[in-house]
């Protein structure tokens, strides 16, 4: 239970970050380990709520009083069993998520003489995972297999929690990814200042010695040579898993000027990046180098492009939001313990840039210089009308922008991946299945992750993963034998 | 013996909650005695006046002229008979030839005839002369008219001797056979139940002449008692005050053998233990009459009835009633260090004999030639006696119910805790308790019996085999896994345990009970279907911490012997010293095997095949046969194990096991030769522990608990070594089992044994009945089957064969693989709660938004999981509360506005109470303003309130609360805090831990809290568990009468929590003159309390006010009062259904806080609240977010709710819901378990009476103006409007209570909250005689008593600044600092004030004082007991216990030997000091002013002799005062 009165003796104080200056030079991971005591006086300060909103804030119910406690207690290789038992990749989550959790925090309520100040949550979770990596991540084998086959089809976070939970509860687990490495959005995605990929490596490694056989490189329903259609890895396996993720990127389909140059989706621009990090590619085709960066979307994705385009030395980096600029610190429309809309700041925007909000892009004109290249935006304020945003008449303005990152979210997964079969999508196009069986319309093919749900957090697509597996393996048992955890208590947004 | 009331009563008790054998009594109770022994009928003429003037401890039914039972025991009127008898032919020879049998017949003349024809066979059949019949002379318009409606035909049937050896008792023993062979058989005559005849007595000695009469009507009804021919040596009287009002003529006193004021609490198994007994019962003298004596205890009876059964069984054995007292109600052998080796040894052989028949008991017997009274050892009834130098004894519940010349009386005494007094009229001589305790002790050598066959566990040789080594981890796990551990088992609960002490938790209890919560995967253990009973109101818990002395958890176990007899083999029994056995003790006794001590371990496992199918009947018989065949074998003790269980075998439940083996073994009548000890893995809490006593177990060994206490020393989480953690958690254990007993108000875990405190929730009846005999239920629910296929499920989910790596954690094995459980905290896959983030947050979000359609949301989601649909998808196979049990019926609905506005229907709705002291004060003042803005009522919990508040703030605000709390701690209950009250609520008990005390810990009495608690910064406050003017139901009304004198516009309301017997508990206080009864769920409360009271004591506020709806109609009572209930109450649906069960009012707790901003931390106990509500820490109030606005805004929202659903009801007024069940039924979309629940009885509503009434119409007859304070207001007129001094005299007997009560009001009412005090003795009382109970209860300043006389119990109560004097009138026959002048717990509560008595006090003389300054001349046990202020002074002996619990004030006592205050003193929390100059001037000074204002002989030795007198004074100092004044003087000096 922490320390009864350490949430009155300690401040919150978070990780480190390495300075801007500092940050700007490299893509090396920018956020520190919480050092060892730091970690215990911070968990301390956690005061083991009767209703620990945390634990109902995070989506995969991580049973945060408890590991906080073992943290304070020096129980280190409880804390792990405890993190682990709910959590396939905490030193994932305990790196990039946006922390639900801390959000829904007792100490995060704003009171009178007590500023809010929630418990470092997210960074006691990396720390208590970074210690199970020190230890050296052991398999953890079945001791018998089911004699049953699962193909997963996507490696993002929950193909791999849902693989990796039917690996060891003894299934034969294949993986397969289309790109040329195992991680999805987890390696390409996100850039390396964020989470280095050298974890991710390490927990993919664990999971091939827990048995998960990871075929890269094929594409599901694709047309080249060792593609595969869904259909015949149906008669392969006893069950299918699609956890392809929710990848078809909002355009800014209609927009006169989007057929010139230097328009590029993020998840173009993003894995170019982390390619060349990793070595898989010498440079990257869209660089930011000296150009005026326009990143439309102010979401993770365009902050993820900010910081990127920082890096990679932008003249001028620019940020468009249509939506208005939240208020700054409790937005009433959003009280605790719901998560709240308010301006936040994300570390790339720490490092520099612009931000504007309630911004509509109009039109997008060719750069007087660079022929068929984009040149600068025509934009417009907008407020918002009965639900809809209206330009405001008479500030229409142009921004010069050499280079524009489309981060403006996801639609849905691809149809090619289930191409020759009839599966049923949900209203927004997503496949469609239930949280408590995961089951898509064709028998032995279930669903998971933002391929389901649409774009949503990593945490999320870990407990789909998760839960995926539970319904599979109770499917091919017949014996609920995974344990669930399933979302309760989730209060209805006034 | 009307028939429709008996046939409405049994309908009540087939289809409602009404339980006949809830039944309570209480009474005041007496004796007059020659002790010379010549019969007079003046004897008979004083013992009427002593009843007479004990009236007032007695009630009347509905109907107020008749009373709830009087009666009398004399010896047999000689002369009368003999002349009435020869009248109609009856020729009677030598007294002591012939006997007379007092019959109850039912009216019918021809099932007299039957009867009578029955009684003259079976005489003849047994050899005697069947005599003839008088009927006894009756005046029937003397009763009141129900007492008549019911009156049975009364005869006199006389009994001679035919052939019988010539023994005195020989006759005597003859008439037992006989009544009990008339009694059986008369059963099997077809009568209907209310027309089976009773037997008032039936001896060659004594006589007993009772009925449902008041004690004026009675010697006007047996014209007998007034005939002076009817004479008597002796006579024992009985006033009755009875929880119920259904007429029962035989119920009334004394038995055949005795009358008795108080309760036996663990009668259940008393009872059992006698019936197993019964074959062991052989007898010379019987030879084979002893079969027809059985059953020995009629079941049907009362308590006392089943009581007065087996002592006189006892007494045929050839035991005198001495000893026969001294084996049931024996004394507390620990608590008397100076017992004779001699008495210690006989209760300890008779401890191997017969289990204590515990509880508050003052019994006073008789046999026609000893009349007698003894006290139990908690001594918690007055009995007070006075002798006089002609040989007259007159003991009863108060003095100064016979008045009798001063000059003449030589003593004036009461009977002390465990003591008994004996009168012996043949030998003229009065026995005191040594004198006769010592001759039965020394009948025979007990010493050398026990020492010679009684084996001790402590000298057990070493184990020649070794203990079981703890098993590995994995399988560790497994097995806990099996049984339903949790992580927050190896989190909270056993961390806790293995430091010492059970867990502490705040804010009560959310998650639904047992029978609702059926999620799968982790159904809940058999023992969640068990709630803990407790006392409350009619009699008393007790304070195993404070009052330990008189706990004892030793107990002789093995088989039982032949009551008729007495042989050293008697006490071959195994003595153990705790119920809780290591697993090293368990070993020794598994391998005990001696001449008549044998133990055989029996397996309690149950196979499971490959199928994982089990057969419940084949493991339960195979079990209980195997117990049979050991038995059978000569084992003597039965080890019950579940060792060895693994994937193929299961634990069987133990408490089933206990119930299978137990009901084979009574029904082969084997029960008697064995005694058992349960090892298992099962259990791991008190309350587990409890349990399996409760039902039988001599002895538990936890062993797998103990294992994983070993695991925690092992990760570190507990102090090792891992013996010691073991040895403490055992410890840890025995402290929570006495707190259990002690709740239910039991000493000794003897007794406990078998007692079945416990109620059933959502058990079956057919499960209760075969395995729980007698455990009552409300909610009948889930089978045997059900309860083995949730330990099977658990079990296969434990031990599946896949193992799967993903759940465990090999590593740690850190409970990984084990459930989470989320009891006590709120976890994501643990146990529902209904306040969750979603209702939490949605509450306050509607609140500070302030928008309804916000609220609805939230009612709906709140309303919705109260169903048991949590939204998760998962369906509805569970459901929150019983309240989520009941659908609305289909009515036509009315539009909104023709519904009873939401201003008026606020007005009903209360605040819980929340101690100024458990919360903030921002938090209590908001709440007060709150409620005082919508003209409803906030309830200043039990720790007063301070007076700024009583005055209007600038604003208009108003700070007061409403409702002053009055507990068992009195903190800052003084004549102005309830003079400024509109309600006055006496907390019997509290839903989060009914039958418990509570405490203040030091850190959290700051200066704001000490100033309205009397007490000092920085010292720790104790509310006891019992309040110490309530003992029992007469009691309470004494209470009632106080605080109505002391407030007479304030409603006065009673909290009390539900429980099986509430009902009757209700309609007791509801006799007592009640305004209010709540009655309280088991949910609610903020506050610590240990877990395991938060969980598994009380039950659902529904089943509880459902049952007091129920009695109260069915009692024509409920007219006369208001119903309130609380409990987890958040929305309309709630309070419309608790309408509809039958609340006039509702109160809200945590919903409340809520609005304010709780979060509900449950750090209540820690101090750390970091909203700013429960705690006191300044840095954390200042972030207190609430607003009265908030409070003001839920509440209204809340009424309007309320409108909501009685417009789509159809009904207008509030009023109209009130009782309406008719509107409330029975879900039908239930399934699963759910639906197996029937929640009929909660519906069934008794049919009304004409005058009877469903809810609240006429206000209780308080008798105000009676009162004797009237006259003294008058006369005090000039004191209370200008202040000039006033001097009155006045007489004063006993039935004048609460004297200067109201005279303290008036002047406080009329002064104001702000007037400065009257100067002392402004207004001077001089009374002469006896006062009665409460004499100067909060009695102002200004305002002084002078008593030349004696005074009763509850003297100076309340104590509220004034002064009392009291001493003996001139010349009067006895030394007063020998004797008692005032009784038991004066200045309980006392908070400012004088006293100075010149003689002796009572038991817990200044119990709670937080402020008065006394002189005593002596005082008995407890003195000073938990007092936190003001100055005692005793110039004399103390009793036992002195200072138990005192954390503030000063004692000074004059020790009598040197060392004997430190013998009495209990050492825990005082200390003794000598006497620095300030003490002695002060004593000095104290002492003078005794003198001065009581002329004491005392007094004036001591100061005539001061030098040697002071340094034989010795200062009794609190350790927490001490330290908080050497704390305070370093700060000074930090500061200086």
């Amino acid at each position: 239970m922490g320390k009864p009165t350490g949430f009155l003796e300690t401040d919150r104080e978070g990780p480190l970050k390495d300075d801007r200056e500092e940050r700007l030079g490299n893509f090396a991971e920018l956020e520190h380990r919480l050092p060892v005591v730091q970690a215990k006086e911070q968990a301390g300060r956690c005061m083991n709520c009767g209703v620990p909103f945390c634990h109902t804030g995070c989506p995969l119910g991580n049973a945060i009083p408890d590991w906080n406690d073992l943290v304070y207690r020096d129980r280190t290789e409880a804390a792990i069993a405890a993190l682990e038992a709910t959590n396939n990749f905490p030193e994932i989550t305990g790196r990039i998520c946006p922390a639900p959790c801390e959000e829904a925090c007792v100490l995060r309520i704003d009171l009178p003489h007590a500023p809010s100040s929630p418990v470092t949550i997210r960074a006691i979770e990396r720390e208590i995972a970074d210690r199970a990596f020190d230890r050296g991540l052991r398999p953890r084998r079945a001791e018998r297999a089911t004699g049953k086959k699962v193909i997963v089809v996507g490696s993002g976070p929950a193909g791999l929690a849902c693989a990796q939970q039917l690996a060891r509860a003894g299934h034969a687990v294949e993986v397969i990814e289309r790109d040329r490495e195992v991680g999805g959005l987890l390696r390409y995605g996100i850039p390396d200042f964020k989470l280095d990929k050298g974890v991710l490596t390490q927990r993919v490694e664990q999971m091939r010695e827990e048995g998960v056989v990871f075929r890269t490189g094929v594409a599901v329903g694709g047309s080249n040579d060792g593609d595969e259609s869904l259909a015949s890895l149906r008669t392969r396996a006893d069950v299918v898993v699609l956890a392809t993720g929710s990848t078809r990127a909002r355009d800014l389909t209609g927009v006169p000027g989007r057929e010139l140059g230097g328009i590029h989706l993020a998840m173009d621009y993003l894995p170019a990046q982390n390619r060349v990090v990793s070595g898989e590619a010498k440079s990257t085709p869209i660089d930011a180098k000296d150009r005026d960066v326009v990143i439309l979307g102010g979401g993770d994705t365009g902050s993820d492009c900010l910081g990127t385009a920082l890096r990679q030395g932008a003249r001028s980096v620019t940020q468009i939001e249509l939506m208005p600029r939240p208020p700054d610190d409790e937005n009433p429309e959003t009280p605790w313990p719901h998560w709240p809309l308010i301006y936040r700041t994300s570390s790339s925007q720490e490092e520099g840039g612009e931000r504007l909000f309630a911004i509509l892009t109009q039109r997008l004109i060719e750069s007087s210089t660079e022929p068929g290249h984009v040149g600068a935006l025509e934009v417009v304020e907008v407020e918002r009308k009965d639900g809809r945003f209206v330009p405001i008449e008479g500030i229409e303005r142009k921004i010069p922008a050499t280079l524009v990152l489309l981060a403006m979210g996801f639609v849905g997964p691809e149809p090619s991946t289930w191409s020759g079969t009839e599966l049923a999508l949900d209203g927004r196009q997503n496949v469609l299945a239930d949280t408590t069986r995961f089951t898509t319309s064709e028998a032995g093919i279930y669903a998971c992750g933002d391929a389901r749900r649409g774009q949503s957090l990593v945490v999320w697509a870990i407990w789909e993963g998760r839960e995926c597996a539970r319904s599979v393996d109770a499917f091919l048992i017949g014996d609920e034998r995974l344990r669930s955890q399933p979302q309760r208590w989730v209060p209805e947004r006034p | 013996m009307s028939k429709p009331l008996t046939h409405l009563r049994d309908d009540a008790a087939a289809r409602g909650l009404y339980r006949p054998e809830m039944e309570r009594d209480a009474c005041g109770v007496g004796f007059v005695a020659r002790v010379s022994g010549g019969p007079s009928h003046e004897v008979i003429v004083q013992a009427l006046t002593v009843l007479e003037n004990l009236e007032h401890r007695g009630a009347s039914a509905s109907d107020p002229q008749t009373g709830d039972g009087a009666g009398i025991l004399l010896q047999i009127p000689e002369a009368l008979l003999r002349e009435e008898c020869a009248k109609i032919g009856i020729a009677l020879g030598a007294p002591g030839t012939w006997g007379v049998g007092m019959l109850f017949l039912p009216p019918d003349p021809e099932r007299q005839a039957v009867l009578l024809a029955l009684l003259q066979e079976i005489t003849e059949r047994e050899g005697q002369d069947f005599l003839g019949v008088r009927v006894v002379p009756v005046d029937p318009k003397a009763a009141g008219p129900s007492a008549r409606a019911s009156a049975p035909h009364v005869v006199q049937a006389l009994i001679g001797p035919g052939t019988l050896a010539a023994d005195d008792h020989a006759l005597e023993r003859k008439l037992y056979v006989i009544r009990k062979c008339f009694e059986s058989e008369a059963r099997s005559r077809g009568l209907e139940e209310g027309e089976h005849p009773y037997v008032a007595s039936m001896s060659t000695r004594t006589i007993v002449y009772k009925g449902l009469l008041t004690p004026e009507q009675l010697p006007r009804f047996y014209l007998d008692l007034s005939d002076p021919r009817s004479r008597s040596a002796l006579a024992v009287v009985h006033q009755r005050f009875s929880t119920n009002t259904f007429p029962s003529w035989s119920r009334a006193h004394p038995y055949r053998r005795i009358a008795h004021n108080g309760e036996i609490n663990t009668l259940r198994g008393n009872v059992n233990w006698m019936r197993g007994r019964e074959p062991a019962l052989a007898s010379l003298t019987f030879g084979e009459d002893v079969a027809k004596l059985f059953p020995i205890v009629d079941e049907r009876g009362s308590d006392s009835a089943m009581f007065d059964d087996v002592l006189e069984l006892l007494a045929h054995t050839g035991r005198s009633l001495p000893h026969a007292l001294m084996m049931m109600v024996p004394e507390a052998t620990l608590a008397d260090p100076t017992m004779s080796p001699e008495k210690r040894a006989f209760y300890e052989y008779h401890a191997c004999l017969m289990e204590p028949w515990d509880g508050p008991a003052c019994v006073v017997w008789s046999d026609g030639r000893m009349v007698g009274a003894t006290l139990d050892r908690n001594g918690l009834r007055p009995a007070r006696y006075v002798v006089t130098d002609d040989g007259l004894v007159v003991l009863a519940s108060e003095v100064g119910v016979l008045e009798l010349p001063a000059a003449h009386i030589v003593a004036k005494n009461r009977l002390q805790p465990g003591r008994m007094l004996v009168i012996d009229t043949e030998l003229g001589k009065i026995l005191l308790d040594a004198e006769i305790k010592e001759k039965v002790a020394a009948r025979r050598p007990w010493q050398r019996w026990i020492e010679e066959q009684r084996v001790d566990l402590g000298k057990l040789p070493e184990p020649r085999s070794p203990v079981p080594t703890p098993l590995e981890r994995p399988a560790r796990h497994r097995l806990m896994r099996a049984l339903g551990y949790t992580q927050e088992d190896l989190r909270l609960v056993l961390p806790a345990l293995a430091e010492g002490a059970e867990a502490l938790g705040s804010m009560g209890n959310d998650t639904p009970p047992a029978p609702l919560a059926s999620r799968s995967g982790a159904a809940p253990l058999l023992y969640n279907y068990f709630r803990q009973r407790f006392a409350q109101v009619t009699n008393p818990p007790i304070d195993p911490i404070r009052e330990a002395l008189v706990m004892s958890l030793v107990q002789p176990i093995g088989p039982e012997a032949n009551l008729f007899k007495e042989s050293p083999q008697h006490a071959r029994k195994l003595n153990l010293p705790s119920p809780l056995l290591t697993t090293d003790e368990l070993q020794r006794i598994v391998e005990l095997d001696r001449e008549g001590l044998r133990a055989v371990r029996v397996p309690c496992l149950a196979t499971v095949d490959e199928g994982g199918t089990l057969d419940v009947e084949t493991a339960l018989v195979r079990i209980a046969a195997a117990a049979e065949a050991a038995v059978r074998r000569g084992a003597s003790i039965l080890v019950l194990s579940d060792r060895g269980a693994d994937f193929g075998s299961m634990v069987v439940p133990p408490l089933l096991c206990l119930g299978a083996v137990g009901d084979r073994l009574i029904k082969a009548g084997l029960r008697k030769d064995c005694g058992i000890v349960v090892e298992s893995a099962d259990p791991r809490e008190a309350h587990h522990i409890a349990l399996l006593i409760g039902y039988g177990a001599g002895a538990v060994c936890p062993w797998l608990a103990l294992e994983a206490v070993g695991e925690l020393v092992e990760d570190g989480v507990v102090e090792g070594p891992i013996e010691a953690a073991q040895h403490r958690t055992l410890k840890a254990l025995e402290k929570g089992l006495l707190k259990v007993m002690s709740k239910m108000g039991i000493s000794t875990v003897q007794s406990y044994r078998g007692a079945q405190m416990f109620e059933a929730l959502g058990l079956s009846e057919a499960l209760i009945a075969r395995f729980f005999p007698g455990t009552p239920t409300h909610l009948s629910g889930i089978e045997l089957a059900d309860v083995f296929s949730d330990a099977a499920t658990r079990h296969r989910a434990a031990y599946r064969k896949t193992v799967l790596a993903v759940l465990a954690d090999p590593s740690t094995g850190e409970g990984a693989d084990l459930l989470p459980g989320g009891r006590y905290a709120l976890r994501r896959n643990g146990e529902q709660h209904a306040w969750n983030p979603a209702t939490l947050g949605m509450l306050q979000h509607a609140v500070r938004s302030g928008s309804f359609e916000k609220y609805q949301a939230f009612a709906a989601r709140v309303d919705r999981e109260a169903r048991g649909d949590l939204g998760d998808g998962k369906g509805s196979e569970g459901a929150g509360f019983v309240r989520g049990l009941f659908d609305f019926a289909e009515r036509e609905a009315i539009p909104l506005n023709q519904v009873e506005p939401a201003i008026e229907i606020v007005k009903r709705m209360k605040t819980g109470a929340m101690s100024f002291g458990s919360i903030s004060k921002e938090a209590h003042e908001t709440l007060a303003i709150a409620m005082n803005r919508l003209g409803a009522r906030s309830n200043t919990g039990e720790g007063g309130e301070d007076a700024e508040r009583f005055v209007p703030d600038a604003n208009g605000d108003l700070r007061r609360s409403a409702i002053k709390q009055v507990a068992s701690g009195r903190f800052g209950v003084t004549i102005d805090y309830l003079t400024h009250a509109d309600e006055i609520q006496i907390k019997v008990a509290q839903g989060a831990k009914p039958g418990e005390g509570g405490q203040l810990p030091g850190h959290k009495v700051d200066a704001a809290i000490a100033r309205t608690r009397h007490a000092t910064e920085g010292v720790g406050l104790i509310s006891p568990p019992p309040h110490h003017d309530i003992y029992s139901i007469e009691d309470l009304a004494q209470l009632i009468h106080d605080l109505k004198h002391a407030n007479p516009s304030a409603r006065i309301s009673v909290k009390l929590v539900a429980e099986a017997g509430v009902g009757t508990v209700a309609a007791g206080v509801a006799k007592a003159k009640a305004d209010v009864i709540v009655i309280a769920g088991d949910a609610g409360g903020t506050g610590a309390s240990p877990l395991s009271s938060l969980s598994h004591a009380g039950v659902p506020w529904e089943l509880g006010l459902a049952e007091a709806q129920q009695v109260l109609v069915l009692n024509g009572l409920r007219g006369r009062v208001r119903l309130e209930t609380d409990g987890q109450l958040k929305t309309g649906r709630d309070v419309v259904i608790a309408a509809l069960l039958g609340a006039e009012e509702m109160a809200f707790g945590t919903a409340a806080l809520v609005s304010m901003g709780c979060v509900m931390m449950r750090v209540c106990h820690l101090n750390t609240c970091p909203v700013g509500i429960a705690t006191q820490d300044p840095r954390l109030r200042e972030r207190f977010p609430g607003l009265p606005e908030h409070v003001v805004t839920f509440f209204s929202f809340v009424a309007e709710d309320v409108r909501h659903h009685m417009a789509a009801l159809g009904i207008r007024t509030f009023d109209e819901l009130i009782g309406r069940t008719d509107l409330l039924k029975a879900r039908t979309d239930r399934s699963g378990r759910l639906a197996s629940l029937d929640v009929s009885r909660l519906l069934w509503s008794p049919p009304v009476t004409e005058k009877g009434a469903r809810r609240f119409t006429t206000p209780q007859d308080h008798e105000i103006e009676l009162a004797m304070d009237t006259v003294l207001i008058e006369q005090a007129r000039p004191a209370i409007d200008r202040g000039e001094p006033v001097e009155i005299e006045m007489p004063i007997k006993n039935v004048h209570r609460a004297a200067g009560t109201m005279l303290s009001h008036e002047l406080t009412r009329r002064r104001g909250p702000m007037a400065p005090p009257l100067p002392d003795a402004t207004i001077r009382v001089r009374f002469t005689g006896s006062a009665g109970q409460s004499f100067g209860a909060f009695l102002a300043k200004g305002i002084e008593l002078v008593l030349e006389g004696d005074a009763n119990d509850g003297f100076g109560k309340g104590l509220s600044g004034g002064r009392l004097v009291t001493f003996p009138p001139p010349g009067a026959g006895f030394v007063p600092e020998e004797n008692i002048l005032v009784g038991n717990v004066a200045l309980y509560g006392a908070t400012s004030g004088e006293v100075f008595i010149r003689g002796c006090a009572g038991e817990r003389f200044a119990v709670r004082n937080s402020g008065a300054i006394a002189v005593v001349e002596g005082c008995g046990d407890h003195g000073c007991e938990y007092m936190t202020g003001g100055r005692v002074v005793v110039l004399g002996a103390t009793g036992r216990n002195f200072g138990a619990g005192m954390s503030g004030g000063i004692a000074y006592v004059l020790d009598p030997q040197p060392g004997m205050l430190a013998s009495r003193i209990n050492p825990a929390m005082v200390e003794l000091e000598s006497l620095d100059e300030t003490d002695l001037s002060l004593v000095r000074t104290l002492v003078h002013r005794h003198w001065q204002r009581t002329q004491s002989a005392l007094a004036w030795r001591v100061l005539s002799g001061w030098k040697a007198a002071s340094r034989t004074l010795v200062k009794v100092m609190p350790k927490d005062l001490k330290r908080a004044l050497a704390d305070r003087s370093t700060a000074t000096a930090k500061e200086a």
